[in-house]
């Protein structure tokens, strides 16, 4: 597979379908978002302004100003990195565990597959916020334990996922033909199966990047997460939702707004990944 | 020294492969020992045959008879529950199937697979489907891997610009050649066809039987070829081997065996084989009346070892098939089959015609 034919393919898949166009501008405008953010922001994020406390949005504050005279505009820019950074790395890690434990389970069966069910249903039994709230109130709320809860929240879903399609390939012609080539059960696990589950297991991760986003927001905004005055999109519209009744609508609308727009930006991706990373769209 | 020219290239001795079924009882009930026997199913019960160096043993039978069992007994797929497996004279029986990867009689034994389709990884491209055996089995530099893939190619008359591509770009016949590349790759002893045809259609096959033919007479291998078309069997096997419900029912020259079938069973399967004078009701040469067996066949779990396995839709069975098995018997030269009342003076060609001298026939048993 060259590099050429691969991104000849991308191109293909990105002009044969304008919402995943779409999305992919999206990602991408977030992602520069998430990069530059703090360079770009008009204001210091944390800078508060005595004379100019909620004011609406205006030209010189866009989103406008919370109670303390903070500029919104910035705040939600800047807090683009630290949400995006919590949902990629819990994702990552959902993904090593999840899709490893649950290959393994539906590949090898027996033993394996069993505890990695036990397990699976266990962590499903509580309800998964509930269960994300206990872990980062028992270990603190530091950002690696929000990623450890939002990753453990997740890995059911991956590890359910993966172990229903390796189980479907586990007695496929082309398993049977690996190890007649001389392939070790190891090596058709990663080299054999994972591939051919990977487009499936994109699709999912594209959706639990949006989980992830809004259940680290959510954590933040009981007030288990992050801690203020760091911005975040969670604490921004946990401090917003109390001035909506008074009127002050700006405070939490924007910061909601851009949780919003990078979940459904996450939900549209998947389509696109899928067609991107299955070899069979490929014509 | 073995004396490569009396050792066969395989030596089956009584294959044997159960499968328990249903659930093992659990830890408490073997710990009171109050389990009783788990139902065992009897996928291949007693099979001994050879194969000699060059040639092409058929292996024929009706769907669920073993034969797929039988095939990844021999390919090292699934390990035996009894019997003996010896390659050039060496035991491989005995080798778990895990870690039959690793040995060394591993490029030895290679398969064609059924399905083209199913048996190439989607992920692969044709190129890297052929020289994955080569790299685990016979790593060579990447210079003399892609000389060696290309020269596997155009062996089997595939093109080499089709090597870049998936399988889904490639058409039925394209996939069978891909398949029959790989398998040849690490120049097997031996290479198990298992209905390497079944799944192309009929122009296809023609071209691919041709093809497998041709590799067997240049690179010299023993093909075990598994087939439900029975033409095909009769055209391509020296010998056949036809299998009912895990057991060798009747074995022999191929050429034999279809002339004067000894077995009920082979008999009934041979005049299913569709003749157009048989549909168009012409006197043509081989209108022969349709045996035919009623039924299903017995059940494979915990069969009773003394009955016969085709009793009940023998058209001859009678009292003595329920006590005792009957074993592979000689009933003329290479040709032993497995039942009391062989069929023996009525071939399927003098069952058509009273012009047959049946002098002849006694002529070829004795």
């Amino acid at each position: 597979m060259t590099t050429t034919a691969t991104l000849k393919h991308v191109r293909y898949v990105l002009t044969e379908n304008p919402v995943t166009l779409f999305a992919f501008g999206l990602f991408g405008f977030i992602l520069f978002c998430a990069i530059f953010g703090p360079w770009l922001a008009p204001y210091d994020p944390l800078a508060t302004d005595g004379a100019a406390t909620l004011r609406p949005p205006s030209a010189a504050h866009w989103f406008g100003t919370d109670a303390l005279g903070r500029d919104i505009f910035s705040r939600v820019l800047v807090a683009t990195r630290l949400d995006l950074g919590i949902a990629f790395a819990s994702v990552i890690l959902t993904f090593a565990i999840g899709a490893l434990a649950g290959i393994a389970a539906g590949f090898f069966g027996g033993w394996v597959d069993r505890a990695v069910g036990r397990l699976a249903d266990t962590i499903m039994a509580f309800p998964l916020f509930v269960l994300a709230m206990g872990i980062v109130a028992a270990l603190g709320n530091t950002v690696g334990n929000i990623v450890l809860a939002t990753a453990i929240i997740n890995t059911p879903l991956y590890a359910r996922v993966a172990r229903a399609e390796a189980n479907i390939r586990r007695n496929a012609g082309f398993v049977e033909a690996a190890r007649l080539s001389g392939n070790g059960e190891g090596r058709i696990l990663l080299l054999q199966i994972l591939p051919n589950i990977l487009p499936i297991l994109m699709v999912q991760c594209s959706l639990t990047m949006g989980y992830a986003i809004l259940n680290a927001a959510g954590l933040s905004f009981i007030g288990l997460g992050i801690a203020p005055p760091t911005p975040e999109w969670g604490i921004l519209v946990a401090e917003g939702a109390a001035l909506m009744i008074s009127g002050e609508w700006w405070v939490a609308l924007f910061p909601g707004l851009a949780l919003m727009t990078a979940v459904f930006c996450f939900n549209l991706l998947g389509d696109g990944l899928r067609d991107i990373v299955d070899p069979r769209r490929r014509t | 020294m073995k004396d490569i020219f009396n050792t066969p290239l395989l030596d089956a001795q009584s294959l044997h492969k159960h499968f328990p079924i249903g659930k093992t009882p659990g830890l408490f009930a073997r710990a009171r020992g109050s389990a009783g026997p788990v139902p065992r199913l009897h996928a291949v019960d007693d099979v001994t045959f050879t194969i000699a160096r060059g040639e092409t043993l058929g292996l024929v039978g009706e769907s669920g008879c073993g034969k797929s069992t039988l095939v990844r007994l021999l390919t090292r797929l699934l390990d035996l529950t009894d019997g003996s497996i010896q390659l050039d004279g060496e035991e491989i029986g005995h080798l778990p199937a895990k870690g039959f990867g690793k040995s060394l009689y591993r490029p030895r034994i290679q398969m064609v697979f059924q399905d083209a389709g199913d048996s190439l990884n989607p992920r692969f491209t044709a190129f890297a489907a052929i020289a994955d055996p080569l790299r685990r089995l016979k790593p060579l530099p990447r210079e003399a891997l892609k000389a060696r893939v290309e020269e596997l190619a155009a062996m089997c008359g595939l093109p080499l610009e089709l090597l870049g591509r998936f399988p889904h770009q490639l058409s039925g016949g394209q996939k069978a050649r891909v398949g029959i590349a790989r398998a040849i790759a690490v120049e097997p002893d031996l290479l198990i066809l298992d209905e390497p045809t079944a799944a192309l259609d009929v122009s296809v096959q023609v071209v691919i039987l041709q093809l497998l033919d041709d590799l067997k007479q240049r690179l010299g291998m023993s093909y075990l070829f598994v087939s439900h078309d029975l033409n095909v069997v009769r055209l391509l096997c020296d010998r056949v081997m036809v299998m009912y419900l895990g057991r060798i029912v009747e074995t022999g020259p191929a050429e034999r065996v279809f002339r004067h079938p000894a077995h009920p069973y082979t008999r009934a399967l041979l005049s299913a084989i569709p003749h157009f004078d048989q549909i168009k009701g012409s006197d043509g040469a081989a209108s022969v009346p349709r045996l035919r067996i009623s039924g299903e066949p017995r059940s494979p779990i915990d069969p009773d070892p003394k009955v016969c396995r085709f009793h009940g839709r023998c058209p001859q069975g009678t009292e003595a098939c329920t006590q005792a098995m009957p074993l592979l018997q000689g009933v003329g030269p290479g040709h032993s089959v497995a039942c009391h009342f062989p069929i023996i003076d009525t071939g399927i060609d003098t069952v058509r015609a009273d012009t047959d001298e049946p002098d002849s026939l006694i002529e070829d048993v004795a």
